[in-house]
């Protein structure tokens, strides 16, 4: 996985509450059996005026010109609710966001966004909005849980310690866990004579 | 004397390997249930890192949400491109070894109407399915929640997940529920009480008489809809109800080892004591059959109710989403519901397709017929479901009526390429979400329970069951 340490970047306001993934990423759009081949559709039901032509829609936030290029994205409550479906993580990632900024997070998301190397931190309202109003590049700093508004103004987030070192180092969660097998195997052992139901 | 215990400190404890960083752990993960819209990625991203499935015994697969749903289908999708998805599952899951309830299957159906009606849910069992509404199986007292793929990946390939312990929160429901209002009124109340946001991260814990009154299968309808309040998941202390559902079905335990498992179960309920993070107590009496106005499910109001103007919902709403949702949906504060004129009516999906939500339709559906201009369709949760109800003449009474009668699987709850409903066409839906063409382009879903789209579906707008019930 590709580690996230520090981040400098556009920031993309889309300060709704409860933007779902099928926003995110509609199932329409999911046409292959891959990670991959999403970004066109990132957003696609509010991105484009006709979905079929891919006419871009002048007003939607991320065919602005000051947001070209955005790398960081800002969001409302309850971010990333709705379907589990990762694509919208790999969709988020393909098109070049590295973070999405909300005052809350959709529990599958968020830890979606973990395993993809997406940096998702939680931070008040109102600190998104200034940043959203504050033009100019933003900073994160993730082992410094700290982001940093053009202004200067700062705020802290705070994250899941385990979150944390995993997007730092860019883990892969699957190696980690494989290296406790052992462990693993020696409690299934223990548990079938337990719960002998839980095993077929 | 130990401290009193939650049932997800009981579940937790039960499964913890190891514990981890911060609050994160370790936990063993009994059973995973694959799809076809993520089954195949899942399984080919495993395959490619040379990683195997531990215990392919305890992995499960089905075709349900690309799957065509009209009669005679074959792996053929209206989607353009689902046939990849469904060969490429089975490929997959044949390589890996884990059961697939295949197209052609009788046990074929929607994931969390097929993982109880199998046995393969079981009570104190973790379960994972990349699949938001697996909250569903929790109704039967299994810790079921939705992931992403790559969780999933992870359980199949290590047998445990890396996850910190979600914190309880009790959903107390007292009373009786008044005739005509049902599991589905239940979860809409809650959602516009408690907004989206409002199960956080947490499990609800449904406790209370209105909840012990409950079938199994309107358990599943609640804790079905407790993803659309961003929980964790839901889940319901298992009881002889639960352990009546279960007993004899194909993959639950048998004999002695059943009776042994069932002591067991009986241990899994909070304690007298125990300490939820948040609690919430409501009396079933106060709730009415609900319907949804905008596009989020906690935009929802008794079908005695009109739209609601802004400051009756501003505590769970922005002045912009709400105006938002307003136009999108193409109506006015303070119409009355009943007035909002329909072009479908959709009954089906994990949230109510099962056999006691086609019998409840049918009671209405019973020598009536569809509106002239409404185009109904009822989509059975499994081929099981479907089999049962045909058996019952179900079957008769919705095509008599006008309705359409499908194959079952995921169908029009939301809108994959393939089948939709119309542009801004208005729709009464039996199923979870209302979001922003989740039914089809510019689609206007109406959320309600079965009995209220069936009798929408005759009235022609949105109607209240009851009005129908009575004639």
């Amino acid at each position: 996985m590709r580690a996230f340490t520090t981040l400098t970047g556009i920031a993309a306001p889309l300060i709704r509450p409860n933007v779902d993934t099928d926003a995110i990423i509609p199932s329409r759009e999911m046409k292959g059996v891959s990670k991959s081949g999403l970004a066109d559709g990132l957003f696609a039901g509010w991105r484009y005026l006709n979905e079929r032509e891919r006419i871009p829609d002048p007003n939607f936030v991320l065919n602005q010109p000051a947001y070209a290029g955005a790398s960081i994205l800002l969001g409302g409550e309850n971010f990333g609710c709705g379907s589990s479906r990762e694509h919208a993580v790999w969709a988020l990632a393909e098109y070049g966001f590295r973070a999405v900024l909300a005052p809350s997070f959709a529990p599958i998301f968020e830890n979606n966004c973990f395993r993809n190397g997406v940096l998702a931190a939680r931070l008040s309202a109102e600190f998104i909005d200034h940043v959203a109003t504050s033009a100019g590049p933003v900073s994160i700093d993730l082992p410094a849980q700290e982001v940093k508004a053009h202004d200067g103004t700062t705020a802290r987030f705070d994250i899941n310690l385990e979150a944390k070192e995993m997007l730092v180092r860019g883990l892969d969660a699957i190696a980690l866990t494989l290296t406790m097998s052992d462990a693993i195997a020696a409690f299934r052992d223990r548990d079938r004579s337990l719960r002998p139901w839980a095993y077929l | 004397m130990a401290a009193p215990q939650t049932l997800i400190d009981k579940i937790w404890d039960q499964h913890l390997i190891a514990p981890l960083q911060g609050p994160d752990a370790l936990v063993l993960i009994d059973r995973v249930w694959l799809h076809e819209r993520t089954g195949a990625v899942a399984l080919q991203s495993l395959k490619s890192a040379g990683r195997p499935v531990l215990a392919p015994a305890q992995a499960f697969c089905t075709m349900d949400h690309i799957v065509d749903t009209r009669p005679g289908r074959t792996d053929a999708t209206l989607m353009p491109t689902g046939a990849a998805f469904i060969t490429a599952t089975r490929q997959a899951a044949l390589e890996a070894g884990i059961t697939l309830f295949d197209l052609g299957d009788p046990r074929q159906g929607i994931t969390h109407v097929i993982s109880p009606e199998q046995g393969v849910v079981l009570p104190g069992l973790t379960l994972i399915c990349p699949d938001s509404h697996t909250s569903t199986q929790g109704a039967l007292g299994a810790l079921a929640w939705g992931v992403g793929s790559s969780e999933a990946e992870h359980a199949l390939a290590t047998g445990a997940l890396r996850v910190a312990k979600p914190k309880a929160m009790r959903v107390t429901v007292n009373g009786e529920l008044s005739p005509g209002v049902t599991a589905k009124d239940l979860a809409l109340h809650l959602l516009a009480a408690l907004s989206s946001g409002g199960g956080a991260g947490r499990v609800i814990e449904y406790a209370g008489s209105a909840i012990r009154a409950l079938s199994v299968e309107s358990r599943m309808t609640l804790c079905n809809m407790g993803t659309e309040l961003a929980a964790f998941s839901a889940i319901i202390a298992p009881d002889e109800a639960t352990f009546d559902y279960l007993k004899g079905r194909p993959f639950a335990p048998a004999g002695a080892a059943w009776d042994r498992a069932v002591a067991h179960w009986r241990t899994l309920f909070s304690d007298e004591g125990a300490t939820f993070d948040a609690d919430y107590t409501f009396d079933a009496g106060d709730v009415a059959p609900m319907v949804t106005w905008g596009v989020s499910p906690q935009h929802a109001e008794p079908i005695t109710g009109a739209v609601p103007a802004f400051d009756t919902v501003a505590h769970r709403d922005t002045r912009q989403s709400y105006d938002r949702a307003l136009s999108y949906m193409d109506i006015e504060p303070g119409t009355p519901l009943t007035d909002l004129q329909i072009d479908a009516a959709f009954i089906g999906s994990c949230t109510n397709a099962r056999l006691s939500d086609l019998r409840r339709s049918a009671a209405i559906l019973k020598g009536r017929r569809v509106a002239p201009g409404v185009r109904a369709i009822c989509v059975p949760g499994s081929s099981a479901v479907k089999r049962e109800a045909e058996a019952e003449g179900l079957d008769r009474v919705f095509l008599d009526a006008g309705f359409e009668w499908r194959e079952a699987g995921c169908s029009m709850c939301f809108f994959a390429g393939g089948e939709s409903f119309g542009r801004q066409e208005r729709v009464v839906s039996s199923t979870n979400r209302n979001f922003e063409s989740r039914q089809g382009p510019q689609t206007r879903t109406h959320l309600a329970s079965p009995e209220t789209v069936a009798a929408s579906a005759i009235a022609g707008r949105l109607a209240d069951p009851r009005s129908l019930a009575a004639i």
